[in-house]
């Protein structure tokens, strides 16, 4: 049973890591992968958020949904969670991190939207993981996210200064390239562990 | 259909609108804050809100478009103090000067505490308006003239060439349309407005409205209106629904039974595209100071065109031959002789780029050139 959390947890953030296997959260990847600062920030609201809304979702989806027979709301009231949960951590953001907010500015509303914090929700109910797993999953899932945007964004700072990207690569196209080839070095993870 | 997986949604929505009412009242509570306007006016408000909120409730109308999402970049105003850094969303519309100088868009300054903000004295002047729809009529296949009678306030002073906002009703939208009317009459707007594929307010204006509907607008805005002080002569350039400040500015010289030199320069693409025709044929009859040169881009055979033809820039070059003395060559029988020029420009922003450079060649100036893109 640990061996197994262990592996879910390992398996998330290098072998079936969600941005660069599953392409997964990518409009925010993207946009907010040119600083290291703020992809790093970026990374640990989501992995707050992701976590948060895993168990959340959870907890609801066992006892509220399936109990009920109502299964079939599930898709609208796993996006009202990450909706509300989203809220409440600009909130909290707000009140207690300032700078973080400011940094930030529009792109935390993005993470309601965000295809990370859906997914996780969903796979955990077609995997069939219980409390612990979809935590362990969630947080993994997220912390794999966040070391994804982080490479990225470190390879595209240091590439902005020396600054020979050609025109026409320049913003999003470069960084699909990079994720590619980042997605490509995860690759020599494969077969280390598997998760179904 | 069970009810149940229904009862259960609202149930969950229920219980998380009031967690987060709740976190809402216990995390997000500034409290009071003071917002001192040009140092006279003092604004008490509740913090929390957005700076563009509080001049709506207090009825000071800062041009907008966008309704606060930060799309349109109009409603720039100078922070003194308190508002805290500049956003990312509104880097894209405030140049490395205006940042210098403490420019914000006030849709995106969240108040949190004290500020101390400069707004231009015309703005605080403006109102909104209640209106009602007096008439619709079509001035050309695809631009209607709409004239709004004034109701609440009755009357609005403005100068000639401003323009006021009007309201999308179900929106937060306000669009921006050049008054067409003469300045002396106070209770009534006219509007010249263009059908643009998928605009959102001309659609609803051409679409939607009709006479005797209600409409709101806001205004006078504008820096671009007629220097009433000057008495040099005036070049005018128009293209589309340029024509209506131009208009307006027109009416208010004729008042004064046009004391300047006018010429005006109207583009358009075919005899369909033009409007207003004979009235100004009308103005050029009685005033030996008025002229009007429409010219016609892409004139169909079935125009009968035996106007000028050409781009509107084309046209210029050719009636301005002497670029030394700005001599403008009406026709061949008539000769015009004009110096000290200032020139008002309004139309689609390539149109006023390529009339700007071709008065600039023959020797106007920038500090006498107006203009309003649109």
């Amino acid at each position: 049973m640990k061996l197994q959390i262990l592996s879910i947890f390992i398996a998330t953030i290098f072998t079936h890591n969600i941005a660069l296997t599953y392409l997964l959260g990518m409009c925010p990847f993207i946009s907010l992968s040119r600083s290291l600062k703020t992809a790093w920030g970026m990374g640990l609201s989501v992995i707050f958020v992701v976590t948060l809304t895993g168990a959340l979702n959870w907890i609801i989806y066992h006892w509220i949904l399936v109990p009920t027979q109502s299964e079939l709301i599930s898709y609208i009231v796993f996006i009202i969670v990450i909706a509300a949960s989203v809220q409440l951590l600009e909130m909290i953001l707000e009140k207690f991190l300032p700078g973080l907010q400011v940094s930030f500015g529009i792109f935390l509303p993005l993470i309601t939207v965000n295809c990370v914090v859906l997914a996780v929700s969903l796979f955990m109910v077609i995997r069939d993981y219980n409390f612990i797993q979809t935590v362990v999953f969630a947080f993994g899932s997220a912390v794999g996210w966040t070391l994804a945007i982080t490479i990225v964004a470190a390879i595209k700072e240091k590439l902005s200064l020396s600054g020979d990207v050609p025109k026409g690569l320049q913003g999003a196209g470069i960084t699909m390239v990079i994720a590619g080839i980042v997605a490509l070095t995860f690759l020599g993870f494969a077969g280390m562990v598997a998760i179904q | 259909m069970s009810l149940i997986p229904i009862l259960i949604m609202v149930l969950i929505l229920f219980v998380i609108t009031i967690l987060l009412a709740l976190a809402e009242h216990l995390l997000v509570n500034y409290g009071e804050c003071e917002i001192s306007i040009n140092k006279e006016k003092i604004l008490n408000v509740i913090g929390g809100g957005y700076l563009m909120e509080y001049f709506t409730r207090n009825k000071i109308f800062i041009p907008s478009a966008c309704g606060g999402k930060a799309t349109c970049g109009h409603c720039k105003i100078k922070i003194l103090s308190g508002g805290g850094s500049i956003l990312p969303t509104e880097e894209v519309y405030i140049n490395k000067h205006e940042k210098e100088a403490g420019i914000r868009l006030s849709c995106q300054v969240k108040v949190k505490n004290d500020l101390e903000i400069y707004i231009q004295e015309h703005l605080l002047e403006t109102k909104m308006y209640k209106t009602k729809v007096e008439s619709i009529s079509p001035l050309t296949h695809d631009i209607k003239q709409i004239i709004l009678k004034l109701i609440e306030p009755e009357t609005i002073s403005m100068k000639p060439g401003q323009y006021i906002q009007i309201a999308i009703p179900g929106t937060e939208e306000f669009r921006a349309y050049s008054v067409a009317s003469a300045i002396s009459q106070k209770d009534k707007v006219e509007l010249d407005i263009r059908l643009v594929p998928g605009g959102l307010c001309s659609t609803y204006i051409h679409r939607v409205l009709e006479v005797g509907d209600k409409a709101t607008i806001t205004g006078p805005f504008g820096d671009f209106y007629l220097n009433e002080a000057s008495d040099k002569n005036i070049i005018c350039i128009a293209g589309g629904c340029g024509m209506a400040p131009i208009r307006s500015i027109l009416f208010y010289l004729t008042e004064r039974n046009m004391p300047r030199k006018v010429m005006y320069f109207f583009g358009a693409r075919s005899k369909k595209d033009l409007f207003y025709t004979e009235e100004l044929k009308e103005l050029e009859r009685k005033y030996s100071n008025f002229i009007y040169i429409p010219a016609l881009s892409e004139p169909k055979a079935s125009d009968k065109w035996d106007g000028e033809v050409g781009l509107i820039t084309n046209v210029l070059e050719k009636y301005i031959t002497n670029q030394n003395h700005f001599e403008v060559n009406i026709t061949a029988t008539y000769e015009e002789s004009v110096t000290n020029v200032e020139s008002y420009l309004c139309g689609p922003p390539p149109m006023i780029d390529a009339a700007i450079a071709v008065l600039n060649k023959k020797g106007i100036n920038n500090e006498d050139i107006y203009f309003d893109k649109f």
